[in-house]
This record gives structure tokens, sequence and C-alpha cells, in this order.
């Protein structure tokens, strides 16, 4: 099969198609949804985030300042992040890894002066 | 009855060809097939009542959810729906954004079929090739929008998210790049020995017969009908000079090559959007809920599109309904299969590259 040979080389000589991934990670691309990224420092718990999110990921307790977000149900539209007059939902490029187990995270703090 | 005894065989729900479960209830005489009865509903998740359940503006995330493939083009047309019902304009650069990324939308959904038709032929190794190019494409989708294939880049008003000058002229580079990657599985896929036997002849439908059962999209250009939504000049479809794609053959090899061409089409539709890209705002704010009845057709990559939505002045809709492309290709395909061997069910029935999760919403 000589019409064969120059791929068969070319195919024994160049690098595989794909990345030795535990060892070798592919940078996350610059505008991507990887992850939303609570800061809750500048937070005032308007509760913009939570009448916006689509998959009602995130909850806001006005009164007792309390905000619940559970990342297993979030689909990181960044439809919070973008209404967010705070700047306290961000998202992040990364992708977020494998978890060990289902937790939602509960974030409480008073308001700013 | 005639004197040939008959058997009866079950083609899914699950079956090593199909992505997803649909079930043809096959009468065999020997190996030949006489009569298919269909049956769906194994992955009915109801979204037509989800979306009356929540606020019109978060069904955009949810209609996404209808089709894992062409979701873009599902957001697209509830977007121009809600749009409809609420007289709303949207900007002439959301416009071309928005063909922009159904055009992309169209290049990695006919090259997932590409692969799966290889796939399912055993062509083992052009599966991976399409499928390859296939990832340049979803990387595109991914720098521009933000996400793989679910990319959230339609809201109502207009798109999300606006591609810089740098942005577009990398875009514009990478399908240029692209174009000889597919070439080189085209030419595999128009003249191998192996695909032209396998499908060129199987399940043939006439121009008749298409129209009576009512095909739609890639199907029915196949047979020699120019029926594209496109034509109709949504989105800035019209200022780009659409021009629709047929073949005359019928058979699955009439579709593939519809589709491959289309590839090309598609991104020549993307070039020329993001070169003639006006200046400008990417959406309009929208207030008030909507109102009256509207619908909208669009091209999604397995054919025509209608979402029809009425409002009565509240925020949640009083009914959405879907009705998507697979939904009347099946009537077709029940009518190409009688006739042919029951080795050629699983490539027929690809052929009309079925996307059973759309059917169901």
């Amino acid at each position: 099969m000589p019409w064969m040979l120059s791929a068969v080389l070319r195919n024994l000589f160049s690098p595989p198609a794909t990345r030795r991934y535990p060892f070798e990670k592919r940078e996350p691309l610059r505008r991507a949804r990887g992850q939303l990224v609570v800061d809750r420092t500048n937070c005032v718990y308007c509760g913009a985030c939570a009448r916006i999110c689509p998959s009602a990921a995130i909850q806001v307790d006005r009164p007792n300042k309390l905000m619940t977000f559970d990342p297993f149900k979030c689909i990181v539209c960044s439809a919070c992040a973008d209404v967010c007059p705070k700047g306290s939902l961000t998202i992040a490029e990364g992708h977020k890894g494998p978890a060990e187990r289902k937790r939602t995270y509960v974030y409480s703090g008073s308001e700013p002066k | 009855m005639s004197g040939t005894p008959t058997t009866i065989l079950p083609f899914g729900p699950q079956h090593p060809v199909l992505p997803e479960p649909i079930h043809l209830r096959l009468t065999l005489e020997d190996e030949k097939v006489v009569g298919v009865a269909p049956a769906i509903g194994y992955v009915h998740r109801g979204i037509e009542k989800a979306a009356e359940l929540r606020e019109y503006t978060r069904n955009v995330f949810l209609v996404e959810r209808v089709c894992g493939i062409c979701s873009f083009v599902h957001a697209l047309a509830y977007c121009q729906v809600i749009e409809d019902a609420m007289k709303v304009e949207i900007p002439p650069r959301a416009k071309y954004l928005r063909v922009v990324y159904s055009e992309l939308t169209r290049i990695h959904s006919h090259l997932l079929y590409l692969g799966l038709l290889a796939d399912a032929l055993g062509f083992e190794s052009l599966f991976m090739q399409a499928w390859r190019v296939r990832e340049t494409v979803v990387d595109l989708m991914e720098k521009t929008a933000g996400s793989r294939v679910i990319i959230s880049a339609c809201s109502i008003g207009g798109v999300r998210r606006d591609v810089d000058d740098a942005l577009r002229d990398d875009v514009l580079r990478t399908i240029r790049e692209m174009r000889p990657e597919v070439d080189r599985i085209a030419e595999v896929i128009l003249h191998d020995y192996g695909i032209r036997k396998r499908t060129i002849g199987c399940g043939v439908l006439t121009k008749e017969q298409s129209l009576a059962t009512g095909a739609v999209g890639p199907i029915q250009r196949a047979v020699g009908i120019a029926s594209d939504i496109r034509m109709t000049g949504y989105a800035a479809y019209g200022e780009l000079g659409f021009e629709p794609i047929v073949e005359t053959g019928g058979d699955s090899y009439a579709r593939t090559v519809v589709r491959l061409r289309e590839v090309y089409q598609a991104m020549d539709l993307a070039n020329k959007a993001l070169e003639r890209l006006p200046a400008g705002e990417i959406s309009t704010r929208v207030r008030g809920n909507p109102e009256g009845e509207a619908v909208t057709l669009v091209e999604a990559p397995r054919g025509e599109l209608i979402y029809y939505t009425k409002g009565d002045g509240t925020k949640n809709l009083a009914r959405l309904r879907i009705r998507t492309p697979t939904y009347t290709n099946i009537p077709p395909l029940v009518t190409m299969l009688p006739g042919c061997e029951l080795a050629d069910v699983p490539v027929i029935t690809l052929s009309i590259d079925p996307c059973i999760s759309c059917t169901e919403r």
C-alpha cells in the first residue's frame, strides 16, 4: 500500500492529537464561563441575583442577611453576575472540578456603611 | 396477509447506533422491512409546561435545554417570538451576531451528524476526525460566548456579549483554517466506496412523499425542494444573500451531501456576517410583559423550528408551543424505511439526524 505510506509515516512521527490530561491541563479560554465566584464583602443582600437565577441556585434572605448558593444547581449562565449592583458575583474562567459530596454554601454578613 | 410469515423486531429505544431513545417496531419479511410503527416518549421533560410556570425572561435558559446540540437556535427562536409579541426591534449588530452563532451551531451540528453517520457505518476513524474538527467550532463558541454548546448568547432584545475586533479576526482566521480540515473529511464522505455503497439508494424519499409527509430541513432539500426558513430573511439573513442548498437524490447519500455542503455554506455565512458586522449596540432594553400571540419560524440545523407564544400581560406566558424539526421528520422516516434491508435501518434512521430530546421537549 504505497499510497498510504506518507500518512503512516506522518502519524508515526507526529505527536498525539490528545493531551496527557491529568499531567498536562489546558489553560481555560479567556472568556469562558467556568464557575460563579461569590465575594460577600460588598454584598448588600438585595436579592437581584436570586430573582433572576433561572435554576433557583441562589436564595437571598434579605432581613437576616443570608445568601444561600448551591453550586450544583448553578448552570453558570452569568445572569446573576450581570445584574449584581455591587460586583459581588463574578464568573471565573476555570471550570469547577468534581466534588466528593454535595454542599450548599451559606454566606452572611452585615451591610457595609 | 401475504403467505410469507412476518417477524416483529423492536429497534430501540436502546440501540448502539442511537444516541437517543426512539423505538421503531419493525415488521420484517425475512430480512426485508415491510412495516414500521414509531414510538416516542422516553425522554419527555415537560419543558412547555415549565415555561409557563416561570417568568418569561428566565425561559431563555430553559428553552436552550430543549436540545443539546442546536440549543442556540432554540434560544434565538424564543427570543424572536417574545420580541414579536412585544413588538421590539433589535439592533442590527445583534442580528448579525445571531446569524454568526446560528451558523456556528449549524457547523458543529452537521459535523456531529457526519461523525455519527461514519460511526453507524463502522468507520471509526472518520467519526473521530469529524468530531476533532467539530471541537474547533465548539472552542470558538467558548471563546466568544463563554460556553461550549449551551452558549446562552441570546437574550430578549439582542445578544449578551459583544465580539471585539481582535476576537472577530481570531474567529475569521479559525474558520479559514478549518476549511482544509473539512475538505479532507468531505473527500472521504463523498468518494469512499463503503459510504457510497451503504447510503446511495438507501431510504429513498420521493418529492411527492416528502410533501405528503411534511418533511423539513435537509430531508426536504435532499429531494429537490428549495425550502429553507432562512430564505424568509429573519435576523440578518435577508442582507447576506442566502441561497438554499438543494440535492435531488432523495436518499441517505443526498441528505448527507446536503449537510456537508451546508457546513461550507455556514462557514461562508458566518464569515460574511462577521465581515459586515455593523457597529452599535448589541441589545435594547425590553420593558413590560408580552401580551397577545406570536409565531416565529427559524431554520435549525435539522429543519424548520416553530415557536408559538401567547402572553396575557403578566410576567408568565399563557402558552409556549415548540414544534421541532425531528417531530415532523418522523413520518418521512416511516415512509422511507419499508422496502429496505434490516441492516440498513440504523443508517437510514440516522440519516434524518434525529434529535429525540427536541422531539419530546
